[in-house]
């Protein structure tokens, strides 16, 4: 048997492409390029939206005329053009369907090359899908087995017209409009998204899942999602991407906002692997994200993310610890290769007294990428005994690519005690070596170790996700130790 | 007219005084320009995220003294580390006071700025090194613009200077608000030795801003320690901007000392160009009032098998605020760089506030680079072991965090500068401990 080298293998990864970049042929309802109050009316209209609603759209708008697109994060890319995207693309096949027969076969082809075949994850796996294509929600499974609990878990159009209570009291809430620039975008013009509403004291048998794609060319995707967990509640969400290769950067600018009531749980995990662009840093997708939960008292909120996709990524899932003893977790993979850019990290905000959070932050660079940390714990006066744990540990591979801390601490009580720590190191000659000297491939030895470095992140994701997040940082660092 | 108009003006007037002198009016003009295109930073520079000038640029500051004001030694003996034999180099209000300095042209030079940048014999050293590390920010170009007087220090090769070197601004500012810019070149040659103690003091209570720049350069193997003690009044304030630049293995160790001012801020930059080369940062805040320090200090590794070790310590009592914003950067031609930043606070007051940025920003792989910042407070049980063996709470607070501040002084060469800053942190802490600390 020959031996295969190195050179072997960065021969084979050159030629490589990204394992899901296909694009499936489905009629797409397209808007024409462009944005203005006009887009956004007609976003609304199409929808068909009550009036509350288009109004709060169109302040948004409003606002985001007056904002700048924020140039801080540690990340360059050519900016895009707000003009030359479509806002709104929806797969044609309409309407809904009861059983999945009647789903689109080239749909259906398309979810089993993801290896999501909404058949087998019904039958084998105890999860609900609500799966996005382009912006509108196709199918919804288990929403009778959720319904018999009281859950509601749908599209976000159909919460707006079907829970307009639920989904008036509570968008914008924790992500207000006016948030940020691309949370204002998002505001205007989300297309579709997850609604999800856990009555009081209700155990939410099962996790909950979305699959969010990029299909059409040049559209962005606005998602918008919603998960709100009443009291004594507790609920795992999902939320995992896959996108289709393309050429020209595609611009993804999701909110999802997270309120969790007194004494309720969410647990939030998100796999990201939106098309990174070219081994030349050509393509990729933008993902520039705000997600934010609320907690009140005693309820918990925990991040979990694993980032390996995307050009850019410009994200900060984030805890408002609002209620005493209220409880903010974060955990975080993030991997970057080739050319890609990643600036992500998380903000603790601690209002409430006895507040503890936490958070893990690996980040592993390889190839000619850039990845940065950047993180928040904010301790306001009044948060007495408060608790903060941080450790952000990076891995370098090769000596082209950057691994970055910008922490900021802001603490204006006596009481707190906040502790941060952040390493950055490579993988040591001689773990390789000691793996090799066991007849295990170097290849294989990285995937070792890049493996026990992120187990304290991965061990915090659901079953189903730790198994394919681990495949994704196999996939993502191929190649990159020479 | 505010302070930035006034300095513009004032610089106009000031530059027509200075003798014809084509180099440094071109430096000058330049810096002006940079100062007047974007004029004192604000909060919104995220390098000035957490330190606001508003408070200290609202009064007239004059900028040139009218009168000159003499002081006795005898008046001022505390403020200088007066049990050992140094240099000195001693200012009132921006002028040299002759009669309080000790300098030297004997092997050495230990003189001022305003010869060095006069005379033609200094002329090559200062077109090689004058105003060539220091950043071009606002507040650095603001001191180049008026910089005339300040320490100028050349230490050839092979030389152990076996004195330490004192430099003191004392502030008199009897009419008025007082603004002072004194601006320091200092440059030691391979091999040699020095040790250098700064302190500003303010003697009013008029309002006094110092704007002080110091470019240090190090060659190679020279081992330089530097001493900055900060325990000015609550009138004063300073902004202090130094540029290290080393070369290889050689040996640089900064120790800020920062107990008192209304509002401190320290940019210390270390530029390594060189192998082997250690940079060595260390800091000890311990204000109360409504004071305000800021250490803002960045570390670039441009080299390989360096190292960088920071410690940065503070207890921050009433309504006070420490800020720490720490940098390392490390190119990618830099491997094997060892790299640490530690920064630890303790919270005494509820209305005190501590705002930390450690930043790492890494482009090799084969480092081991790390930073760690905790806040916490005094140990409770720790306390009450003291109290159980019948110290006094105070006492026993006290002698907390004196523990916690001891291991940064561990590292102060000269003993008497140690002794000094246990006495000032003893007296801050408002406790006599009842041994010589």
């Amino acid at each position: 048997m020959n031996k295969y080298t190195e050179d072997d293998l960065r021969e084979e990864l050159k030629t490589k492409e990204y394992e899901y970049g296909f694009y499936t042929d489905i009629e797409s309802d397209t808007f024409p390029v462009g944005l203005n109050e006009d887009i956004v009316k007609a976003i609304s209209l199409k929808k068909e939206e009550p009036q509350w609603m288009t109004n709060w759209r169109l302040e948004a708008f409003k606002a985001w005329k007056e904002m700048t697109e924020p140039e801080w994060a540690n990340v360059h890319y050519v900016k895009p053009d707000f003009q030359a995207i479509s806002y709104y693309s929806a797969p044609n096949s309409k309407p809904k369907y009861n059983s999945l027969d009647e789903v689109d076969p080239e749909l259906l082809a398309t979810f089993a090359k993801l290896g999501i075949s909404i058949d087998e994850q019904k039958k084998l796996s105890n999860v609900a899908m609500d799966v996005v294509v382009d912006s509108v929600s196709v199918a919804t499974t288990f929403k009778k087995t959720l319904g018999e609990k009281g859950i509601i878990f749908m599209s976000i159009s159909e919460a707006i017209k079907e829970h307009p209570e639920l989904v008036k009291k509570y968008i914008g809430s924790v992500v207000p409009q006016k948030d940020n620039f691309y949370a204002a975008l998002n505001s205007a013009v989300f297309s579709d998204g997850s609604f999800c509403y856990i009555p009081k004291g209700v155990h939410c048998p099962m996790e909950l899942s979305t699959y969010f794609r990029i299909n059409q060319a040049g559209t962005g995707q606005f998602e918008r999602t919603l998960v709100i967990a009443d009291e004594g509640s507790y609920v795992s969400y999902l939320e995992g991407c896959t996108a289709p290769s393309r050429d020209e950067n595609q611009l993804h600018a999701a909110v999802v906002e997270l309120i969790a009531l007194d004494n309720a749980e969410i647990k939030y995990s998100t796999v990201q692997n939106w098309y990174p662009g070219n081994a030349e840093g050509k393509g990729g997708v933008y993902n520039f994200v705000t997600k934010r939960g609320l907690c009140e008292t005693n309820a918990k909120i925990s991040w979990t993310q694993v980032e390996t996709g995307s050009a850019v990524t410009w994200k900060y899932p984030s805890c408002v610890l609002k209620g005493d003893n209220s409880v903010g977790e974060f955990y975080s993979i993030a991997v970057t290769n080739n050319y890609q850019q990643a600036d992500t990290g998380t903000k603790m905000i601690h209002l409430g007294k006895n507040t503890k959070s936490t958070i893990i932050s690996k980040g592993i660079s390889a190839g000619k990428s850039q990845n940065s940390y950047r993180g928040l714990v904010k301790i306001s006066p009044n948060a007495d005994n408060t608790r903060n744990f941080s450790q952000c540990d990076s891995l370098l591979m090769g000596n082209e690519c950057g691994a970055h801390t910008f922490p900021y601490i802001e603490a204006k009580n006596k009481t707190a005690r906040i502790e941060h720590e952040a390493t950055t190191s490579k993988i040591g000659e001689d773990q390789i070596f000691y793996c090799n000297q066991r007849g295990i491939s170097t290849e294989k030895a990285i995937a070792l170790i890049v493996n026990g470095f992120s187990k304290d992140v991965l061990n915090k994701l659901p079953m189903e996700f730790a198994v394919e997040a681990q495949k994704l940082l196999e996939i993502s660092l191929e190649g990159s130790v020479g | 007219m505010d302070l930035k108009e006034k300095l513009i003006s004032s610089f106009w007037a000031f530059e027509n005084h200075q003798d014809e002198d084509t180099y440094l009016h071109n430096i000058r003009t330049e810096a002006i320009k940079t100062f007047e295109n974007h004029g004192f930073p604000t909060k919104k520079e995220e390098a000035w995220k957490y330190t606001s000038l508003n408070s200290i640029l609202k009064n007239d500051y004059s900028v040139f003294p009218k009168q000159e004001n003499t002081i006795e030694y005898n008046d001022v003996k505390k403020y200088f580390i007066h049990d050992i034999d140094t240099y000195k180099i001693v200012f009132i209000d921006g002028k040299y006071a002759s009669h309080l300095s000790q300098t030297t042209h004997d092997g050495m030079d230990i003189c001022l700025m305003s010869s060095a940048l006069s005379k033609p014999k200094y002329r090559i050293l200062v077109e090689n090194y004058f105003n060539k590390i220091a950043k071009k920010d606002s507040l650095t170009s603001l001191n180049t613009a008026f910089s005339n007087e300040g320490a100028y220090i050349h230490i050839p090769k092979n030389k152990m200077v076996a004195k330490p070197i004192q430099i003191i601004h004392f502030s008199t500012g009897n009419e008025s608000a007082t603004m002072l810019q004194p601006r320091n070149l200092i440059v030691v040659d391979e091999n040699s030795h020095l040790q250098i103690i700064e302190r500003h003091q303010s003697l009013t209570v008029n309002p006094v801003l110092t704007n002080s720049v110091t470019e240090l350069y190090i060659n190679k193997r020279a081992i330089v320690d530097y001493y900055k003690i900060q325990n000015d009044t609550l009138d004063a304030s300073l902004i202090d901007n130094t540029y290290i630049n080393q070369k290889q293995e050689s040996i640089c160790s900064v120790h800020t000392f920062s107990f008192g001012g209304k509002l401190t801020r320290n940019n210390l930059n270390f530029y390594q160009h060189g192998e082997g080369i250690n940079s060595i940062l260390k800091g000890v805040s311990i204000i109360g009032d409504k004071q305000h320090v800021d250490h803002n200090t960045l570390v670039h590794h441009t080299e390989p098998n360096c190292e960088s070790h920071q410690d940065y310590k503070g207890v921050f009592g009433e309504n006070s605020t420490g800020v720490f914003n720490g940098k390392i950067i490390v190119n990618k031609e830099a491997q094997k760089t060892n790299a640490f930043q530690s920064n630890k606070n303790i919270l005494i007051s509820d209305k005190a506030t501590i705002n930390t940025k450690p930043q790492l920003e890494i482009f090799a792989d084969d480092v081991k680079c790390s930073h760690g910042c905790t806040i916490g407070q005094l140990d409770e049980n720790a306390l009450f072991y003291l109290r159980s063996r019948g110290i006094p709470e105070k006492e026993a607070k006290a002698l907390l965090m004196y523990a916690f501040s001891n291991n940064v002084l561990n590292s102060v060469k000269i003993p008497e500068i140690k002794q000094r800053i246990n006495k000032i942190i003893a007296n801050k802490l408002g406790v006599n401990i009842g041994f010589d600390l």
